[in-house]
């Protein structure tokens, strides 16, 4: 078989996926035994994290140069636009799981403990009533003390205005690709990412402030806390990870790797991160606003 | 759309010894090692079921103690469901998809790799548990709080080990769904798709709507163990039952993705031994995709007796029941394909017609469980451990062996051995039925499932159901033999192998070449 310019690329052997297998291993085996209390985890994980950088380092890279050379046509750059939808969808489902457990306990299991299914608050938690019920509550038995929420009309409002500028300065950033006006690019995309890193800077004071004496806010504060951290924390962790692929764009349109008609990366970046910025909506009004 | 393929041209064409199969990208090799590792898998779950069956050869404690016992039917379960059926499933969609629509290859190679061979990691971690202080895992597949949280080191092995499988199937799942919407050769109609395929895409969306639920659920075990939180601790204002919410919210999904490739594969099979097309091709696509749908909308029939309102245990019971509407178009659709046909029975025709009869057997069952009054006295007991049996067994794994026999002359280019085929499954299903059909009887009479010793009363049953367990083992051993024999030599497949097997695998070379369609075939 020649290698016939315009086909499907079929790459030959890569061993990439075995370092990431070995790599995710160490990783979660180091976590593991850390959480078990075992000596020497830290270093394990360590070793781990590196060998899966390595991994992603050089995976990226050798697709980055395939790509370069042109070796990829039309129907690979549909293979992995299909490939990044399906991903983001599966995000969205992992998402859907602590959303799910938000709702659950707020219309569910809160308001049967309180008394609206009797027999469950007579024989476990009698004297928790509707009011010591209502939303925020961490629970009848009032699990890591009194606490109180954060105002979402402060730092979460402002959040979501950043991270909604941040969707309209990617936009224009692709505006900009597409006109081929590489200057205005790195301009809105160098926005974008400082955009990105000041939501997460403000996400940090939060939660420092949530953690304080004056709110003591924490992830044992009752099901409100597990369900405040659990959610914005997997989105903080989306968005470090949406900063990061944005910043190695931003390096990339930098020197040039995207022409008008061919900059997948550019786009599955651009979706992640319209991704996280929905999420976010979703957890203003559900977490923070309602 | 372009009908060639390009290669890396830096590297030969096949690289040789081991490390051809831990780097490569060809979706034959992957399909291979996917298949090899299921059967390496299925016989480490059986050899689990092997000790539970002597355990419940006699009443009363004999052969281990209640702790290992327990082990054994959650790591049976997990090993069965996550290592055995549902890779051998990607592996037969990894050798037969491309084949199937005329592709090169599947659509992202490299990715391909790597959703394999995170699987011996993830296995090899869950199984490493056996060894650690307070064993492996014994609270149940189902993994429910708060029993799950007094597993001892295993703990968090074992839900790494379940993001692991998890981040495989999403991406085995995610190379499916873009090689069959974007590698199809022109002509290839959605329309067009063989059964197996249309099966295969449906079970892929699954996969991906439902792993990362999974996921999110075990995460929240893990929190709630090491990192204080209460989701499911009412202390906190959670709930121990909104896990079972979650997890079965993934765990309906999976008992499809367990069986929609099965009624793909049973759909080629059929057709091809009855020597007619089949019956209905549009109504099977229509009745996948329902299935599929309803499978969304019913989880909560596996907690009827968890205590929920009464309105939910009514829409659960008739969303249930539904399910049976497009299964009968499916079981219908088999028989009127047979009706009138020019009929032969080779063993591929006969682990699928077995299939047909056994697995319409569970799905009756499932009907009976469906039923939330009649479910309170049902619930957990060896009748569910029959009925989910007989849907699993006699349904995936027969489907699976039938595939084996069907496609074994198109992959190694060897007719297996007939005679020992027909004995194969002659015997499997005898045992089979030895080994579950009275578990029927054990859980109506009320025996409970996953509990070590019973009341003198089930002791009969329960020899006769060990006995078939042992002698089905062992004929699965009879198996291994008759596809090494084949691997290793035996007379010539023709390319057709099959007189009315139809389609685009059949009309390439036996074994296939290394690329299977290197330019793209037309279809008319």
């Amino acid at each position: 078989m020649s290698a016939t310019h315009g086909g499907y690329y079929v790459p030959h052997g890569s061993h990439w996926p075995i370092l990431g297998s070995i790599g995710l291993t160490t990783l979660l085996v180091g976590f593991a035994s850390l959480l078990n209390g075992a000596s020497g985890a830290t270093m394990l994980m360590g070793i781990g994290v590196l060998i899966t950088l390595v991994m992603l380092f050089g995976w990226f890279g050798t697709v980055i140069n395939e790509s370069l050379k042109g070796m990829y046509n039309d129907q690979v750059d549909r293979s992995f636009r299909w490939g990044m939808s399906w991903f983001i969808f599966s995000e969205v489902m992992f998402f859907a799981a602590f959303f799910g457990a938000l709702f659950y306990a707020r219309i569910y299991s809160v308001p049967w403990l309180a008394g609206e299914d009797v027999s469950t608050n007579q024989h476990l938690w009698p004297n928790f009533d509707a009011d010591s019920a209502a939303w925020p509550t961490n629970g009848p038995a009032a699990l890591g003390g009194e606490f109180s929420v954060l105002d979402p009309w402060k730092i979460p409002a402002l959040n979501t205005l950043l991270l909604l500028s941040s969707g309209v300065t990617i936009t224009l950033a692709h505006w900009a690709l597409k006109k081929g006006n590489r200057g205005a690019l790195v301009g809105w995309m160098v926005a974008t990412v400082a955009l990105g890193l000041t939501f997460l800077g403000f996400q940090v004071y939060e939660y420092i402030e949530a953690y304080g004496e004056h709110h003591n806010l924490t992830l044992g504060s009752g099901i409100y806390g597990s369900t405040f951290f659990m959610l914005t924390g997997f989105h903080g962790f989306h968005v470090t990870l949406g900063a990061i692929m944005l910043a190695v764009i931003t390096i990339r349109c930098a020197k040039g790797h995207f022409s008008h008609d061919n900059h997948f990366a550019f786009e599955a970046v651009a979706w992640y991160w319209h991704f996280v910025d929905v999420v976010w909506l979703g957890l203003f009004i559900f977490v923070y606003l309602v | 759309m372009s009908t060639a393929t390009t290669h890396d041209t830096h590297h030969a064409e096949h690289q040789s010894g081991l490390l051809r199969w831990v780097f490569t990208t060809n979706h034959k090799d992957i399909g291979t090692l996917y298949l090899l590792f299921s059967l390496l898998m299925f016989f480490v779950g059986g050899a689990m079921a092997m000790v539970i069956r002597a355990e419940l050869f006699q009443p009363g404690m004999q052969v281990v103690d209640p702790m290992f016992f327990n082990q054994m039917t959650t790591m049976h379960a997990l090993i069965m469901i996550f290592g055995a059926v549902m890779p051998a499933f990607v592996g037969l969609a990894n050798w037969l998809i491309p084949m199937m629509i005329g592709a090169p290859d599947m659509a992202l190679p490299r990715m391909n790799n790597w959703s394999f061979w995170i699987l011996p990691f993830a296995f090899a971690m869950l199984l490493s548990t056996l060894l650690m202080a307070g064993g492996a895992p014994a609270g149940g597949w189902t993994m429910y709080p708060p029993l799950v949280l007094q597993t001892g080191d295993a703990f968090p092995f074992l839900i790494f080990s379940v993001h692991l499988m998890g981040i495989s199937s999403i991406m085995g799942a995610i190379n499916v769904v873009v090689t069959i919407v974007n590698m199809r050769a022109p002509g290839m109609t959605l329309m067009k798709m063989p059964l197996f395929v249309w099966t295969w895409l449906i079970t892929a969306y699954l996969l991906i709507a439902v792993m990362p639920v999974l996921a999110g659920a075990v995460t929240m075990l893990l929190t709630d163990k090491f990192f204080d939180t209460s989701f499911f601790n009412a202390a906190g204002g959670g709930d121990p039952v909104m896990f079972q919410h979650i997890f079965w919210f993934f765990g309906h999904p999976e008992v499809y993705i367990l069986i929609l490739p099965a009624f793909g594969i049973v759909s080629q099979i059929i057709p091809t031994f009855a020597r007619k097309p089949l019956f209905g091709y549009s109504s099977m696509v229509y009745a996948t995709a329902s299935i599929a749908f309803l499978s969304f909308i019913v989880w909560a029939h596996h907690m009827f007796t968890v205590g929920m309102p009464l309105t939910g245990e009514l829409f659960f019971m008739y969303a249930t029941m539904l399910i049976a509407v497009p299964t009968g178009v499916k079981v219908f659709n088999w028989v009127s394909t047979m009706w009138r046909g020019s009929m032969t029975f080779e063993t591929p025709m006969l682990f699928a017609l077995g299939f047909v009869v056994m697995f319409t057997i569970g799905g009756f069952s499932g009907l009976m469980l469906a039923i939330a009054p009649v479910d309170f006295q049902y619930h957990d007991t060896y009748f569910v451990v029959a009925h989910f049996h007989y849907v699993l067994v006699t349904g995936a794994i027969f489907a699976i062996m039938a595939a084996a026999y069907y496609w074994l002359p198109k992959w190694t280019g060897h007719m297996y051995n007939e005679t020992l085929g027909k004995w194969h499954f002659w015997l499997s299903t005898l045992f089979v039925n030895v080994l579950f059909f009275p578990q029927h009887f054990l859980g109506l009479a009320g025996m409970p499932r996953r509990i070590p010793d019973y009341s003198v009363q089930f002791a009969e049953f329960n020899m006769i159901s060990s006995l078939g367990g042992f002698a089905y083992g062992l004929t699965q051993l009879l198996f291994v033999y008759i596809v090494f024999q084949t691997i290793r030599g035996g007379a010539k497949a023709t390319d057709q192998v099959w007189e009315g097997a139809k389609g685009l695998e059949w009309t390439l070379p036996s074994p296939p070449p290394y690329h299977s369609f290197e330019t793209a075939p037309q279809i008319k």
